[in-house]
């Protein structure tokens, strides 16, 4: 049996603080989409819009106010615990700041999620983990350093790899190439990109990044004013005439790389 | 790889199918993926007994789900190498044939029991010693830096201070006065058992007054301030390092011994004694209030022979050693916090470590106190 869809998200609203005293503030406001298997999605809106919180729903991390996620199939509302469990695993999250164990080396931080399902076969654990080190572009060396000698594109890798040690099929990354320069953005994109090559999994992204927009992403979700605006392939969200859209593609720096991509790939 | 979205249910099967006129096959299929191998241990021991067999035949046509961690356990059951008669997929065969190239790093062979135990003996020695000039070079800074304000009265961190005193004494009021009131009526109580003995039922005003002014007061006072402010400060300068905020203060010319140090060093010097007093004081109103309900000495009997009893000068030695525990207390959770590296072990290992030593210097200073004052202000 396979699940029509990767992701639905059905009207969801989200609220923060309380309602009754009338301090609430609306984050999300009737939130529709679907994400079919294999996707890339790209989620962009101004900082404040709830790009993270939406990641945050999807992961199970928050509950929206109303209207359900619904993730591989499966409702988060209704899942039981164990359910739930399981979904989880079926996800790997790549969190803004990498969020590696600083107590545990790069090689342990990767092996962590394997050591929890509890496989004892340490051979096993290290030829999966150099796999992931090699996949990712670390060397050998890398494994054994601590989280803390690690520079912010290195953390990133490494965070990558452990997200990716299961091989889920939903990968869920927030803002992955936020605070790297560019050439390791650039490396960190066709790194992802040769990875859903060979994995095809599908993958949710919150970015800023115009690049990664226009490279990698195969569909793109606009959040603005609460709302989510548009919703499609770069092309129709170009197409898009709301006044976010115009100001974020259509400014000065969105134009020069759209340009620049005319130019060099027609 | 999943190549397909699985269901939930689609367990791997294993079977062994026997061909008329040739050898048998063992044939896979469903998901294989390395957490349904793990819930199926036995699966792993049938592979590895029938990898053996080298005249068997393989299908692993019928597999829907392939990932790489299964890829590998199979491709170790086989020795390292795809078996001649082998069936499968075409997507599947760039699995085995990652690992079939992957080169395995030599791993360092781990130090001997005696080297680590040697090195572990080093480490500590050094350290102690390392620590020990620490202090000692916060101290010398401190020194400095109080020198600088004389000259230079406008820069006193007067606000830092401030919010020191009213963190580490203005909320520490409640708890000092609650276990300060309950040591003395314990305290009352214990020896008024023993003085009713001998009939020297008086006597409980020397004991509970010389005992909680000179010793306990400030001790309880200053064990309190350090597992509760000094265990704060640590890991307050630990959570900066770790959020960069040192750093930026470095950055803007900000020194961290006077902004960060002395204004925790200032307020507890200010603040200790004073919590000193005011934890010895509600000792004292526990232990009259215990002594008048087991020995019947009144509260007015109790404050007019205070005075008689507990000689001034032992007001002064509590208060005067409650200053050096403050210092002391400030100093050394100061000291670790500065040592906190940005990782969530060392924050938990250095915070514990602050307590454990202002502790124990605190009760080192006071026996140091004790010898320093043994003949003064005894009755």
């Amino acid at each position: 049996m396979t699940v029509p869809y990767a992701i639905q998200i059905e009207h969801v609203w989200t609220e923060f603080g309380d309602t009754a005293s009338g301090t609430s503030k609306v984050v999300h406001q009737d939130i529709n989409l679907c994400l079919e298997h294999g996707e890339i999605l790209g989620v962009v809106g101004a900082s404040g819009c709830g790009k993270t919180t939406l990641l945050r729903e999807i992961i199970g991390l928050q509950t929206p106010s109303r209207g359900e996620v619904i993730v591989m199939g499966q409702s988060l509302k209704q899942a039981n615990a164990d359910h739930g469990q399981r979904l989880r695993h079926d996800c790997g999250v790549l969190f803004q700041k990498g969020a590696l164990f600083s107590v545990l080396n790069v090689f342990d931080n990767i092996a962590f999620p394997l050591r929890e399902l509890g496989i004892k076969d340490e051979a096993l654990i290290e030829r999966i983990v150099f796999m992931k080190l090699s996949m990712v572009g670390l060397s050998d060396h890398d494994a054994w350093l601590k989280p803390a000698d690690l520079s912010g594109g290195m953390i990133k890798r490494v965070a990558l790899a452990r997200s990716m040690v299961m091989e889920p099929g939903l990968l869920l990354l927030d803002e992955p190439t936020s605070g790297l320069d560019p050439i390791s953005s650039e490396d960190f994109v066709s790194l992802l990109s040769e990875l859903h090559k060979a994995l095809n999994f599908t993958v949710v992204m919150v970015t800023h990044d115009l690049d990664i927009l226009r490279d990698l992403c195969t569909k793109v979700a606009v959040l603005a004013d609460n709302q989510l605006v548009a919703f499609g392939t770069l092309a129709e969200v170009l197409d898009g005439k709301h006044p976010f859209i115009e100001k974020f593609f259509y400014n000065k720096r969105a134009r020069r790389v759209f340009q620049y991509q005319e130019a060099t790939h027609g | 790889m999943t190549d397909k979205q699985s269901s939930p249910d689609n367990p791997p099967l294993f079977e062994i199918l026997a061909q008329q006129g040739g050898p048998s096959c063992v044939k896979l299929s469903g998901d294989w993926n390395i957490r349904s191998l793990v819930k199926s241990p036995d699966l792993r021991g049938k592979i590895s007994k029938n990898a053996k067999l080298k005249t068997l035949q393989w299908d692993l046509r019928s597999i829907d789900v392939l990932d790489s961690a299964s890829a590998l356990i199979l491709w170790q059951a086989w020795g390292g190498q795809v078996p001649t008669a082998l069936q499968l997929k075409p997507e599947h065969q760039r699995l085995f044939d990652l690992w079939q190239a992957q080169v395995l790093p030599v791993v360092e062979p781990p130090a001997s029991h005696f080297s680590l135990f040697f090195s572990y003996t080093q480490q500590l020695l050094l350290g102690f010693w390392g620590q020990l000039l620490n202090v000692v070079g916060l101290l010398g800074q401190l020194l400095l830096d109080l020198a600088y304000l004389l000259v230079h009265p406008r820069e006193i961190p007067r606000a830092e201070i401030s919010i020191t005193i009213y963190d580490a004494g203005v909320r520490a009021l409640g708890i000092t006065a609650l276990v300060g009131f309950l040591i003395g009526i314990v305290l009352s109580y214990l020896s008024a058992l023993q003085l009713k003995t001998f009939g020297a039922e008086i006597y409980i005003i020397d004991i509970l007054g010389l005992s909680i002014i000179r010793e306990l007061g400030p001790l309880l006072a200053a064990i309190l301030v350090a597992g509760r402010s000094g265990s704060a400060m640590t890991a307050q300068l630990g959570i900066m390092r770790v959020t960069e905020e040192l750093d930026a203060l470095s950055a803007m010319g900000i020194s961290h011994s006077l902004r960060l140090i002395l204004p925790k060093v200032a307020a507890l010097v200010i603040v200790m004694p004073l919590l000193s007093a005011w934890t010895s004081a509600a000792a004292l109103i526990g232990g009259m209030f215990s002594a008048q309900n087991t020995l019947d000495i009144s509260y007015q009997q109790f404050f007019l022979k205070i005075p008689d009893v507990v000689p001034l000068v032992n007001v002064f030695i509590g208060l005067g050693k409650s200053a050096v525990f403050g210092l002391m207390i400030a100093l050394i959770a100061c000291h670790f916090g500065f040592r906190i590296k940005p990782n969530t072990e060392s924050l938990g290992n250095e915070t514990t470590n602050s307590v454990v030593a202002a502790i124990t210097v605190v009760i080192m200073v006071d026996a140091v106190f004790a010898i320093l004052f043994m003949g003064v202000g005894m009755p």
